[in-house]
């Protein structure tokens, strides 16, 4: 595959959608198929559109456009010793930086970090009258107008087709450690806490239930103080994080529904049947469960957060959890306002978005 | 500059008005008095003035939605406003509006250290936040220079950064929650106790938004713990350009530092004249690099920054050797917007960001256009993030020097632009850039925001005439310019 731009392509796709008032179905990778709602609509094909625009080590900024393979954008920064720092998840080798845009898909190193979102500087777009965008920029600090261009993220491709997007790089740490320690649920939830509020330089944690497991970045001499500070012992599996970014950790290998609940970090167990795995410090909680969706959104809403249907919903809706009416309303003048003949992956994430 | 954007009329009954207020909230809480709107004719752009049609200060949310509501109905502008500290005249007052003050809800309502979140109301000082977290070893990152007086509901809507924000990033990396009232009166929670939400980002699109999508009530923001151990190091630059260098070498190295601040000679001077902060004052530039972290990380990082300095041509490298010298080196950096307020009866500041990388030629055209404009130009640069502070020196008493100044500011932004940065980094554009975002953005982009501002404010009540300009005032913008018969810095190369 070679780099191309084919973002005329694309406008006259949508312009053509527009006319015949079809919807379109966006995609590039189909590694995020899994995730959401089903879409009926003609493909929007984007993995053409790729290619990185721009890279400058010096500046921390990488441009390129959405087609482009994640595995790229990450090799070429390797190359420099950068990496994306929201740490996000392939789940499959075909993953482009547009879906993983699309989706806010962020990894581990989220707790320390920030999400995609947080890395995002600037976006090319078609929106639904056909045209196309630039929003924000290659620079840390932009304030002119609205922040369409994080808008875009995590808005899974209801509002417009991303054509390239700016992101913030940051130097790939010295050093990083796993360490390791068997203890239950609320030591776990205790340990998270009290490092959480002391300057540790912990960039991962992960307690599946039996073991608590953080990663620390930084200097070897930084590596070794907060080692001391934490303890436990060191884990050698350089595969561990990359297991539970890639879900190819054991814990979830289970054909039964996979839940991703967001909430406060600080949320005691739930009386619900299943498996847990935390991360985030307590923030991010998978959880594999039969029990129904009703129960399992009302743990979350209590908590402050949401539950995702991730993988292995029975149904092809109702992936994500209903909004609150006013919110519902305000996405859907969002969306008329950003894509007012409907066209964009309709349904993908909200009935009537 | 008292040129205010056209905007449609707005038939407002003020004897009505008034009636339907003092229905609403106690006789206390309601300006009405030409000498008591005075103090909030202006914010910290203090070259805008415009007295309001009344000025409301509620006291509870319930008095803001049905303020609102009230407002909603009658089709009243409303802008919002906190401290008032903001540079971009974006709490202007609308002539035929209500200047809806949030200064009364000024309470913290609760620190929580296990989810290091604090939750405040909008009216809480910046500063304040950080103090009330310390009792848990915590604080609230970015610092804009106004932190002592600017409000956490102003840090929202103006998307605030300050001198840490490379590291730490801006107000909409740092925030969880908002709660807002929309313009017909409806309460809305954006944002939660997790750290995503689901849906779109609204927390991005209001962060930044200008007060012109919605009254922010409460903000849950996010704490961090206060690191071990900050230092930072002094490297004098007998060159501007090898200053830069310098910046761009620390950042290879894998290094973010903390803070990374750059001033130019002007700038030194009058810093050091008025705070002895010690800088050396016959350099063309220093560098103030702060690294914090552990204690052995910045123990082998300002190693490793000192040499990299020494590398790049640094003519002096002083390391503070207590913490008392430490916030003098930043006193001096703090400072620098009051110490050029000395040498100068008024300054003008500006805000553009760009690509490091083009640092050289932007100061070698400001420092042309400063010779052509006869207008001495003092630089403060956030130059980790790109983010420039040109202080334009002029005396408002001179005739036609305001004019000449705010010609020459245009021109800087319009440059900024044009080597891929942007008007403003983190004052906003309010009523002081309007015209410079016709530069920025195209009419299909800004066609774009006027749809999104109309999803939340159909009536366009909120904040009019702000951030966002009209095609209308482009098309008279764009015609001023084509009658000057040439594009700015045709000679730059365009990207």
């Amino acid at each position: 595959m070679t780099d191309q731009d084919i973002s005329t392509t694309l406008q006259s796709q949508v312009m053509q959608a527009i006319e015949t008032e079809g919807a379109l179905f966006i995609h590039a990778g189909n590694s995020k198929d899994f995730l959401g709602n089903t879409v009926l609509g003609v493909p929007l094909d984007v993995s053409p559109h790729r290619g990185i625009l721009k890279y400058a080590p010096t500046e921390l900024v990488i441009t390129a456009r959405a087609g482009t393979p994640l595995q790229e954008i990450e090799a070429a920064l390797d190359e420099h010793n950068q990496i994306l720092a929201f740490e996000p998840p392939h789940f499959g080798d075909t993953a482009t930086l547009g879906g993983t845009i699309a989706c806010n898909l962020s990894g581990p190193r989220r707790v320390s970090e920030g999400a995609a979102r947080d890395f995002v500087l600037g976006t090319h777009i078609i929106n639904g009258r056909g045209e196309m965008l630039h929003f924000g920029g290659e620079v840390m600090k932009n304030v002119a107008g609205y922040d369409v261009s994080r808008l875009m993220v995590g808005a899974m491709g209801t509002l417009g087709v991303l054509l390239d997007v700016s992101l913030k790089v940051l130097p790939r740490p010295q050093l990083e450690r796993t360490l390791k320690r068997v203890c239950v649920h609320d030591e776990a939830l205790k340990y998270l806490h009290q490092w959480a509020v002391q300057p540790l330089p912990i960039s991962a944690s992960c307690y599946d239930a039996d073991s608590l497991y953080v990663r620390i970045s930084g200097t070897e001499a930084a590596v070794d103080a907060a080692s001391k500070k934490i303890g436990g012992e060191t884990i050698e599996d350089a595969q561990f994080w990359q297991g539970v970014k890639e879900h190819t950790h054991g814990f979830f290998r289970t054909h039964k529904p996979l839940w991703r609940i967001s909430l406060a970090s600080d949320t005691p167990l739930p009386a619900l049947e299943g498996k847990w795995l935390y991360e985030w410090g307590g923030a991010l909680r998978w959880f594999i469960s039969n029990e129904p969706a009703e129960k399992i959104q009302a743990f979350a809403q209590s908590a402050g957060g949401h539950a995702t249907a991730y993988r292995n919903h029975p149904s092809e809706h109702d992936a994500f959890q209903a909004l609150p009416d006013a919110l519902a309303t305000l996405h859907q003048r969002i969306k008329q306002a950003m894509d007012p003949a409907g066209i964009f992956n309709p349904g993908r994430m909200f009935n009537k978005l | 500059m008292t040129d205010s954007q056209p905007t449609k009329d707005y038939q407002v009954d003020r004897e009505q008005l008034i009636t339907e207020l003092r229905a609403l909230v106690p006789a206390s809480c309601l300006l009405l008095e030409d000498e008591a709107l005075r103090p909030y004719e202006c914010d910290g752009l203090s070259a805008y003035r415009q007295i309001p049609l009344l000025v409301v200060l509620p006291e509870t949310i319930d008095q803001v939605q049905a303020i609102l509501r009230c407002c909603y109905r009658l089709e009243v502008p409303v802008v919002a406003r906190g401290a008032g500290t903001g540079l971009s005249g974006g709490a202007l007052p609308h002539e035929q509006g209500v200047l809806l003050s949030l200064a009364k809800f000024n309470g913290i309502i609760d620190i929580n250290p296990d989810r290091r979140v604090a939750r405040v109301q909008p009216g809480v000082r910046n500063l304040a936040i950080s103090q009330a977290a310390d009792a848990y070893g915590l604080y609230y990152a970015p610092d804009p220079s106004s932190q002592i007086a600017c409000t956490i509901g102003g840090n929202v809507a103006e998307n605030s950064g300050g001198v840490h924000c490379l590291k730490y990033g801006l107000t909409v990396h740092n925030i969880q929650q908002l709660q807002i009232i929309s313009m017909d009166g409806e309460m809305l929670t954006i944002g939660g106790s997790g750290l995503d939400t689901q849906g779109y980002d609204l927390l991005a699109l209001m962060t930044g938004s200008e007060g012109l999508l919605g009254v922010i009530v409460e903000v849950t923001v996010k704490l961090l713990p206060k690191p071990e151990r900050a230092q930072v190091i002094l490297a004098a630059f007998d060159d501007v350009v090898k200053a830069g260098e310098a910046v761009g070498n620390i950042i290879s190295a894998g290094i973010i530092p903390a803070g990374l601040e750059m001033m130019d000679s002007l700038a030194i001077k009058a810093a050091e004249d008025f705070v002895h902060a010690g800088y050396p004052v016959d350099a063309e530039a220093i560098l103030l690099c702060e690294l914090d972290g552990t204690n052995e990380e910045v123990s082998a990082q300002i190693l490793h920054v000192k040499k990299l300095l020494q590398q790049s041509g640094s003519t002096e490298v002083r390391t503070a050797k207590d913490e008392q010298e430490r916030m003098t080196f930043w006193q001096g950096r703090k400072a620098a917007f009051p110490a050029v307020g000395r040498i100068s009866p008024d300054y003008y500041c500006m805000d553009g960001t760009i690509p490091r990388n083009q640092l050289p030629r932007v100061l070698k055209a400001i420092a042309d256009m400063s010779q052509e404009y006869e207008l001495p130009v003092a630089n403060v640069f956030h130059a980790g993030d790109g983010n420039l502070h040109p202080l334009i020196l002029y005396d408002a008493n001179r005739p036609g020097e305001l004019q000449r100044t705010e010609e020459f500011g245009g021109k800087i932004l319009e440059l900024c632009v044009e080597v891929g940065g942007t008007i403003t980094g983190e004052h906003g554009v309010g009523m002081e850039k309007i015209n410079q975002m016709c530069v920025q953005f195209a009419s299909a982009e800004l066609t774009q925001f006027h749809a999104l501002k109309a999803a939340f404010d159909p009536k366009g009540l909120l904040n009019p005439g702000k951030a966002v300009p009209t095609l209308h005032r482009c098309a008279e913008f764009g015609a001023m310019h084509v009658h000057h018969g040439k594009t700015a810095f045709p000679d730059l190369e365009r990207f």
